[in-house]
């Protein structure tokens, strides 16, 4: 039998721009199992609800994570409005669901950015950052922040878009849809790319239903499940179906965040086109009582969001079940048996976002 | 910039952020800002790095790398706290497992501000942290003369 | 769409079975949450499958136990070590067992008590 050794991975690692740890039991070259270590962004923010009342709650809600900002800032919001019974004006679910489609655009392309860091292709990485540059200006024009926006207030959004606005935003859609169009082929069908993707890291569709993955890692193993088709927010008015790849390796799951990058540019067109007029925001009186579990499909898949209140200005629980935490353990679950050299690629096909996991 | 002597390297470690400034820490890098037009390379190796750019308020696990990167880092050295939790802790102040800024634990030369601090805001910092670099060298150079 | 989110009540002596249950009809363990109650704590499981979400609800006295769900849900010792380390609950055949060493923080529980 070869001779087993550990390996320490992380926290600080060259592909990782965030913390993490793992200890790999290796054979040889080969893993034989991967044991994770967490904790080293853990401020405990879920605490924070005893001291911050609900509707200050928003910012911090939005601060769990700087990339899934919007998604969160929302999601706590919904969760809130259920428990207290708040209809959201139609239009402030409008621009809810344009931030948060912007959001994942720029989420997708900062993780196809990454992985061609990961792949040593850097050409490839620069241009899938600049081209995320220019969904960033948009958020910075529409919210005054480029990537932590805090638009969500309980009961609808802060800011308004303008007509002109919307129409520029549809049209630097078209133009970003265009420019996508020889990145997605580089990723898609470029041999480098390939080699280094094709069969790595298979995740059959039991074990991605047993292991509770979720998002695009779930979708990538053929299970069609994408939380925007319960239709909260805007979503019940717009066409959204999930997009599913049959292979469950890595490629796979570039493959589906590669197409959910286009769907996002249609949705975020289709919702301009329908975005109806009025108010932005309702006031919002008393103090949240009961509880609800609200659900949303962020860009790394679906999250959680617990509210529990007592009826006073500050929540009994906030609980926030991120897709990281999910998404873990089925990447344990493909590193096992793969290559040494493959283990920070596999680590971040799941898109990991610390930040999020530990709150 | 015409003091700009030699190329530094930057070291980058998140030491508890929420991932805002880190991203925009990367941004610097690609091709809108660019800061590889100031000789500036990111490095993941803290003994080749002259400039350690820290984001996120310190917790009680993130403590020990914080102080085992800075000793890592050869003199002379600079450190620069990006974004506003780096700087005094900011938002998660509060929580139960946050020390403070980076200054509780590690001498900080630069304050960054900002939630997330902008790119323009970082690359400031950098230049300024550059500036300080070259001070400091000469004072390196004197002392070991004086030796 | 319609789909069910519900919040269901039950004995710790149902547990163990409705959870088997639940993985033998090809339920996805969604999410795991401990809540801190007068009497003790309120444990949520929650299972997805389509679209739709049920939170089987456990009431659990301050010193009671309640055994671990990862010999049937691997993917659970995440955050039932999260709940042990944070909250304090009472765990029992957790696998793998991180012993309070999952987030190393230095306060003990710091869920346990209010304020």
């Amino acid at each position: 039998m070869a001779k087993r050794s550990i390996i320490p991975f992380g926290p600080q690692h060259p592909v990782l721009p965030e913390p993490i740890h793992l200890d790999l039991v290796l054979e040889d070259e080969t893993v034989v199992e991967a044991v994770p270590s967490i904790g080293f962004i853990h401020r405990g923010l879920e605490k924070l609800v005893e001291k911050k009342d609900f509707k200050q709650y928003v910012y911090i809600a939005e601060r769990v994570c700087g990339i899934c900002s919007c998604g969160h800032g929302m999601g706590y919001c919904e969760a809130v409005e259920h428990v207290m019974n708040i209809q959201v004006p139609p239009r402030a679910e409008y621009l809810r669901t344009i931030w948060i489609e912007m959001s994942r655009i720029h989420s997708h392309l900062l993780w196809l950015g990454l992985l061609a860091d990961a792949l040593g292709f850097e050409s490839l990485f620069m241009e899938s950052w600049r081209l995320r540059e220019k969904i960033l200006s948009m958020m910075d024009a529409t919210t005054g922040g480029r990537i932590i926006f805090s638009v969500n207030c309980v009961g609808g959004v802060l800011k308004d878009i303008t007509p002109e606005m919307l129409r520029e935003i549809s049209q630097t859609m078209d133009d970003m849809e265009r420019e996508l169009k020889p990145i997605m082929e580089t990723f898609l069908h470029d041999y480098t790319v390939q080699s280094r993707l094709c069969g790595l890291g298979v995740l059959t569709r039991d074990q991605a239903i047993l292991y509770g993955a979720v998002g695009p890692m779930l979708r990538a193993s053929g299970v069609e499940y994408d939380v925007r088709m319960t239709g909260y927010g805007a979503y019940g008015d717009l066409e959204v179906a999930p997009i599913t790849a049959a292979d469950g390796d890595s490629y796979a799951r570039c493959e589906v965040r590669l197409k959910e990058l286009i769907q996002s540019f249609r949705l975020i067109r289709e919702a301009i086109g329908k975005i109806p007029e009025g108010p932005i925001a309702v006031p919002v009186k008393g103090s949240p009582s009961g509880e609800y579990f609200m659900r949303i499909e962020q860009p790394r898949g679906e999250a959680i969001y617990y509210v529990k209140g007592n009826g006073t200005k500050n929540l009994d629980r906030f609980r926030l079940r991120t897709p990281t935490t999910s998404n873990i353990p089925p990447m344990l679950e493909t590193v096992k048996g793969c290559q040494l050299a493959d283990v920070p690629l596999l680590v971040l096909t799941i898109d990991p976002c610390i930040s999020c996991t530990e709150r | 910039m015409a003091k700009v002597s030699k190329s530094p390297w930057l070291l980058h470690y998140d030491a508890s952020s929420c991932n805002g400034c880190d991203i925009e820490v990367l941004d610097c890098l690609t091709p809108k800002y660019d800061i590889e037009r100031f000789g500036i390379i990111n490095t993941g190796d803290p003994f080749q790095a002259d400039i350690l750019l820290i984001t996120g308020g310190v917790n009680s696990q993130t403590e020990p790398v914080v102080k085992q990167l800075y000793s890592q880092i050869p003199e002379p050295k600079v450190v620069v706290a990006v974004g506003i939790c780096a700087c005094t802790g900011g938002v998660f102040k509060e929580c139960y497992n946050i020390k403070g800024g980076i200054d509780t634990v590690i001498p900080v030369d630069v304050y960054v501000p900002g939630c997330a601090a902008r790119p323009e805001a970082i690359i400031d910092g950098v230049v300024q942290a550059v500036a300080i670099l070259d001070k400091k060298r000469e004072e390196y150079r004197r002392q070991k003369n004086a030796k | 769409m319609d789909c069910k989110n519900i919040i269901e009540v039950i004995e710790i002596q149902d547990f163990y079975q409705r959870v088997i249950e639940m993985k033998m009809h090809s339920w996805r363990l969604a999410q795991i949450c401990a809540v801190r109650i007068d009497s003790g704590y309120e444990m949520s499981y929650s299972f997805c499958k389509d679209y739709d979400m049920i939170t089987l609800r456990l009431l659990v006295g301050m010193e009671e136990k309640i055994s671990s769900i990862t010999q049937i849900y691997p993917c659970a010792f995440l955050q039932e070590n999260e709940a042990s380390e944070l909250f304090g609950v009472q765990i029992e055949s957790l696998d793998p067992n991180y012993h309070h060493k999952l987030y190393r923080i230095e306060k003990e529980t710091p869920f346990k008590e209010k304020g």
